[in-house]
């Protein structure tokens, strides 16, 4: 490619590079919250997510010395090591935090009445006075140490796995995924009758019908809020996985209908007029050649209702979460804990990319549908 | 009962409820109703025909009268009444109410910058990430990764992006890009190129183009006027109010220009975007144009691919450059998408909720229509302004509703 891009004029170059840039542009807010939720909260609030990729220099807690004194001639000594670890290499050291980079490793600091202290880059120390030390405090030590990169599963398991993790995301995301499959799979049903109807069947008030579902796509759910609560509770639904079942059913039909009545049109005709010639009843059409090949439109729409309903949060606030809490969904959930837990950026990237995964996950692999389903929805 | 199971148990019913529905109805339509047998079999199979297809159509047409068409004229009827006096008729008192209240005008100047912003953004770098990855080999890899926030939910993005605008104390690093990017800049002459005069010339180069619409807006009512050619009735106030909110933007671009070179910038101080009075409504403006940039690019693309070739060809031969080409061949034909594209986005801004919702909740004077009503439907408890508010932005969307209709029924004609 390079071969024959550096033949080809400037421009070429400047298309690829500012097409490297804008995926650049697009990926960093994601990748940022994917690459905090491999690290520790110490780690989040001292440096950007961007640096947790290399090794960096990082001011390290300050190390109370200790250690048994031993009298070498007319010295007493201390010595010991700052780490248990034996893979720290200290760049910087220093015994005051106004100034705590104030020695190289291997210098020797002075501390006053005659009491020196060296440290060397593996963190082994020597402490001597000319007295005994007695019980006097000895000195602190700041360290600046080189981190290599580090990365922890724990915020993982903390979010998903802790059973005494109250904010966890397991039920959540068990929530969620009640709330989508069948809200998912009954519009589906239902819109592929009408569409077969309003596609292949004559009847008058017809292309009636079809421009009415096309303004119903566009009404905005705002205004079903409010009523529809009302009928919910009238009826005896109240709050619950049933009436967010149903909203989304019922939110979910324009779009469904269009899409699918879209492809069923495209159908050879052909097919059609041949089985009614052979006798088949409209259902047999139906179940038998329409719908095995509608495929196509069916998954698309189904991965449009899928992300939908995955990521709603308005449907789920006032259909389904009560008071008590039990049916909360992760949309909801991740909404809590930017309110009570706005700082700790590790369970909130954590809990983030849980919700987002799937969703993820089913766009990368159905994105042929998707974009299909896009097309056919909006261009025509 | 466990709810897992509830599900299961849901969509068997559900699922199975509906294939039975359709199946027993069209068999007692056959069997019993209008049987295809005896004396008037000919005419009972033209009545079963008749009614079959209400039978297909009836559940779907059951759930979008009560899940979307009542609920429209619901609202309506409970925007005129007051809950608190038993759902007594009180005219437009609520609206009344609302039109008082700072908090909503605040919404709607918030909404309507949003409605001219995201749109724009989101369609003008769709359109040139479209252009772009067309002509590369690895371009639709590059669109997937474009496209991918389409799946990630918006309250997912308010994490991500509150992690991207994110402060901490001036002493400390910064976690946030933003910020981090920002403290970069000490006042010196890049400074001065990439925050002061980058962006005025931006907002120029915005101005200029508004121009020269307007001037292809207003064009044809100068022309008829001196009596070349007649300029069709209807489109005449449209004209004029598009050459009115041009002119409105121009003048707003104009003075941002100026307010740019007066602004003493605050170098060195971490800044908390989501609190900066009106420049916050951009910061969660970025969010939704991040989202909705992948959309427009889908579209547009093939929309692009499905230019006729003998165009460009033509072009090419005549010497145009590749910007006339894009400018002047490519963009006038896909004109279409692109009002399809402009239109569809600036449904989903106006119901834009979970953003402003979890980012900031309306504070620092960010509020949106969408939020204001649910503040108002479920913390004020009002449903009276709730619903009043929802009316506004039914309002909104029927221009929008009016034209999809009438382009359908155009195309099924």
């Amino acid at each position: 490619m390079h071969a024959t891009s550096s033949k080809k004029s400037p421009l070429v170059w400047a298309v690829h590079i500012s097409v490297v840039l804008l995926v650049a542009l697009w990926l960093f807010p994601t990748v940022g919250l994917f690459v905090s939720s491999f690290r520790t909260a110490d780690q989040i609030a001292n440096t950007g997510w961007w640096n947790a990729l290399f090794t960096q220099e990082r001011q390290r807690a300050p190390i109370r010395l200790s250690g048994d004194e031993e009298q070498q001639g007319a010295e007493f000594v201390i010595d010991g090591n700052l780490f248990s670890a034996d893979d720290v290499v200290i760049s910087r050291w220093g015994t005051s935090s106004l100034k705590p980079e104030d020695f190289e490793p291997g210098q020797v600091a002075d501390l006053g009445d005659g009491v020196s202290l060296l440290v060397e880059a593996d963190g082994a120390f020597r402490l001597s006075s000319p007295e005994s030390f007695g019980d006097s405090r000895l000195p602190r030590v700041f360290t600046t140490a080189e981190a290599p990169p580090e990365f922890t599963l724990e915020n993982y398991r903390f979010v998903l796995f802790d059973p005494n993790n109250r904010e966890g995301m397991a039920k959540a995301f068990f929530n969620t995924l009640t709330v989508t499959i069948p809200a998912t799979i009954i519009p589906i049903v239902i819109a592929a009758f009408a569409a077969y109807a309003l596609a292949w069947m004559r009847f008058p008030g017809r292309s009636l019908l079809i421009a009415a579902i096309v303004g119903l796509l566009v009404v905005p759910l705002q205004l079903a809020l409010i009523p529809l609560l009302k009928l919910h509770n009238d009826i005896g639904i109240g709050k619950g996985y049933l009436g967010v079942w149903l909203a989304h059913t019922g939110f979910g039909l324009p779009l469904a209908i269009y899409l699918l009545r879209n492809y069923m049109v495209g159908l050879p005709r052909d097919i059609i007029e041949n089985a009614r010639v052979d006798g088949a009843t409209d259902f047999q059409i139906f179940t038998k050649i329409i719908l095995p090949l509608s495929f196509p439109a069916l998954a698309s729409f189904a991965i449009f209702q899928f992300l939908w309903t995955w990521n709603d949060l308005l449907v789920a606030l006032v259909f389904l979460i009560d008071s008590t809490g039990e049916t909360t969904v992760m949309t909801k959930q991740i909404v809590e804990l930017l309110g009570t837990r706005g700082g700790n950026w590790e369970i909130l990237a954590t809990s983030a990319f849980v919700s987002i995964a799937v969703p993820l996950v089913v766009f990368f692999a159905m994105q042929k549908y998707l974009v299909r389903g896009l097309l056919s929805g909006s261009v025509k | 009962m466990h709810p897992a199971l509830q599900g299961l148990i849901t969509i068997i019913v559900g699922v199975g409820g509906c294939v039975g529905y359709f199946y027993f109805s069209n068999q007692i339509l056959d069997r019993v109703l209008f049987p295809a047998t005896g004396t008037n079999a000919g005419r009972n199979i033209n009545r079963a025909n008749q009614v079959r297809p209400w039978l297909f159509l009836f559940p779907a047409l059951f759930a979008l009268g009560l899940y979307l068409a009542y609920p429209v004229f619901a609202t309506l009827w409970l925007s005129l009444t007051d809950r608190d006096q038993g759902g007594a008729f009180v005219g437009l008192a609520n609206y009344q109410q609302m039109f008082g209240e700072p908090k909503f005008w605040e919404a709607m100047r918030n909404n309507m910058l949003w409605l001219i912003v995201v749109p724009a953004a989101s369609t003008a770098v769709g359109l040139l990430a479209a252009q772009l990855t067309d002509r590369i080999k690895w371009g639709n890899i590059a669109k997937s990764l474009i496209f991918m926030p389409m799946a990630i939910s918006f309250v997912g993005a308010a994490v991500i992006w509150k992690l991207v605008y994110d402060t901490r104390p001036a002493d400390k690093d910064q976690i946030g890009v933003l910020n981090a990017v920002w403290l970069e800049f000490d006042g010196g002459v890049w400074s001065i190129i990439c925050l002061q005069l980058l962006p005025a010339l931006l907002l120029f180069v915005f101005a200029a183009f508004m121009a020269w619409l307007i001037y292809q807006a207003v064009k044809p009512l100068v022309r008829a006027e001196i009596g070349h050619r007649k300029a069709s009735m209807w489109l005449t106030p449209l004209r004029i109010f598009f050459a009115i909110v041009g002119a409105w933007l121009i003048w707003l671009a104009l003075g941002a220009i100026l307010s740019i070179f007066d602004a003493r910038l605050p170098y060195g101080e971490p800044q908390t975007w989501l609190t900066i009075p009106f420049w916050n409504s951009f910061f969660l403006m970025a969010v939704l144009v991040w989202i909705q940039t992948g959309f427009a690019m889908v579209i547009l693309s093939a929309a692009l691919r499905g230019i006729p070739e003998e165009t460009i060809e033509a072009a090419v031969i005549d010497g145009a450059n590749p910007f006339q080409i894009f400018f002047k061949i490519k963009v006038p034909q896909i004109m279409g998408t692109i009002v399809v594209v402009w239109t569809t986005i600036t449904i989903v801004v106006l119901k834009v909720f979970d953003i402003v919702f979890a980012m900031t909740n309306g504070q620092w004077q960010t509020q949106v229509l969408a939020n204001y009503m649910y503040d108002k439907l479920f913390r004020a408890n009002d449903w009276g302004v709730g619903s009043a508010s929802a009316m506004i932005i039914m309002l909104l969307v029927t221009p929008i509703l009016a034209w999809n209709v009438y382009n359908a029924r155009k195309e099924s004609r």
